[in-house]
């Protein structure tokens, strides 16, 4: 259910063994046919396919595959998941390497991809919804693209599809709760 | 006949960047006779930043909400594809009767994981053929767009086929507009990466908007603010990068329907979008 622990480095199979249990999914079933990689709608932006990380797991080659800039530019369309003729649902195997990725501490090779997702999960932490100003101040002052969007953002604000206050909620303290007993229970 | 009452789950984005779904939803339901009762004091499902970060978060984040419609004892509606596809993957991963006990003592009380969750899709469905045409949309050809997380994975979600979708389709059809037949329906606008990767959603939403604009549509419809969103702002961006004119107005299919039923585009807030359906709508006589 939960990452428990960082794992650490061993025999080739540890990896795919990680996987399988976190994802429930059985990674030696894939034949590299290659019809994921064909549907992926941004396997053209990846370092590794979708193909080549499935066959990554399998080899055990645990820094190409959580170095890869494939498991951040995963949409999860599912696009993949659904099209598989060996019923893997390889979406739900990229989410497991990403928590791991995390899980290591390792540098993400899209960091912003990264940067964005907690930036998100802060602010719902915080407010117990989302508020896209602040999740689009935010973004750009921590991932210093400091000007990344502004003109968008301003003719949003223009036409009152932004509101500038943060929204007040009841439940945002029991969410901050659920966020705490969360991470207690995956610590 | 759908049941006519339901708790309602706007999801954030229909409180800010998206409000006209929200008010066009509304408008529609209450002229059809169907009451969404607001979940109160709702919070956010986690969206796609949730389940990239841990598995617990994703399905506790939902799973609040399936209690606070559980306590309701409504089917509950959905408006956001986004949190549609969140609370559906919740369930099923709810029907562990370890992560049900684990998640009822993160968020508090009981959880039977008794409730049905529909999409707003779902809801107009079978009131579809008992809408009063006011103004039906005669000569209107709509690219009906799904997207990604309505249809997919088929067995979790239950919506419709994941790669030929009709029930946005037929909807339209019963406005009297024309859908057209295209090969994107399904296909990804860039998801949560307009901060973070800009590009890819840039190079994604333009294959759609070419095709549809290729086969002759005269706007796109969605269910999903995160299309809506990726679809609508970024065509000024990508008008310049690619140098087609790809200028096609993105309505939520909400937006249609209220149309033919005869509401005004400033009680629809049409004037909402970025690209302007206005002048088209206009020229079609339909605003």
């Amino acid at each position: 259910m939960t990452i428990a622990s960082v794992i650490t480095p061993s025999p080739l199979s540890e990896l795919r063994t990680f996987v399988e249990n976190q994802s429930g999914q059985n990674i030696l079933e894939c034949y590299q046919c290659g019809k994921c990689s064909a549907g992926c709608p941004t396997a053209y932006a990846m370092d590794l396919t979708p193909r080549q990380l499935m066959r990554g797991i399998q080899l055990g080659l645990k820094d190409e595959v959580l170095g890869s800039t494939t498991i951040w530019l995963c949409l999860s369309c599912q696009t993949c998941s659904a099209r598989c003729p060996r019923q893997i649902d390889i979406a739900r195997v990229l989410e497991t390497l990403r928590q791991l990725a995390i899980a290591e501490k390792r540098n993400p090779t899209e960091k912003d991809v990264l940067l964005f997702h907690r930036i998100f999960l802060g602010l719902i932490q915080r407010y117990g919804r989302a508020h896209e100003l602040s999740l689009g101040v935010l973004y750009n002052l921590r991932s210093r693209h400091l000007l990344a969007n502004a003109a968008l953002l301003l003719k949003m604000l223009t036409k009152g599809k932004l509101s500038i206050l943060p929204p007040k909620v009841k439940g945002a303290a029991e969410v901050k709760r659920l966020f705490a007993k969360v991470r207690a229970l995956e610590k | 006949m759908a049941p006519r009452t339901y708790a309602y789950y706007p999801g954030c984005t229909l409180h800010s960047t998206a409000k006209e779904y929200d008010v066009s939803a509304r408008l529609v339901c209450e002229g059809l006779g169907i009451e969404l009762r607001e979940l109160e004091d709702w919070t956010c499902c986690g969206a796609s930043s949730a389940h990239s970060t841990s598995d617990l978060l994703s399905i506790a984040l939902p799973a609040r909400e399936l209690q606070a419609a559980e306590e309701m004892g409504l089917p509950l509606a959905v408006a956001c594809a986004m949190c549609f596809s969140r609370l559906k993957f919740a369930i099923h991963e709810l029907n562990d009767q370890e992560i049900r006990g684990l998640v009822s003592d993160i968020i508090g009380g009981e959880l039977r994981n008794a409730v049905e969750v529909v999409h707003l899709l779902q809801v107009l469905d079978e009131d579809r053929e008992a809408i009063l045409l006011k103004r039906p949309l005669t000569g209107l050809k709509v690219a009906c767009y799904y997207g990604c997380l309505l249809v997919r994975p088929r067995d979790i979600v239950d919506f419709d086929d994941e790669e030929n979708p009709q029930i946005m389709d037929r909807l339209i059809e019963a406005l009297a507009a024309h859908s057209i037949d295209w090969g994107f329906k399904t296909e990804c606008c860039g998801a949560s990466l307009p901060l973070s990767r800009k590009d890819v959603v840039l190079t994604l939403s333009h294959r759609i908007l070419y095709q549809a604009k290729q086969l002759g549509a005269d706007c796109l419809a969605v269910a999903c603010p995160m299309c809506h969103s990726n679809l609508d702002t970024t065509q000024r961006v990508i008008e310049a990068k690619y140098r087609d004119g790809v200028g096609l107005p993105v309505l939520y299919f909400t937006q249609l329907v209220g149309l033919a039923m005869g509401f005004s585009p400033k009680q629809l807030l049409l004037n909402k979008h970025l690209t302007d359906p206005l002048p088209m709508l206009t020229e079609k006589g339909l605003a």
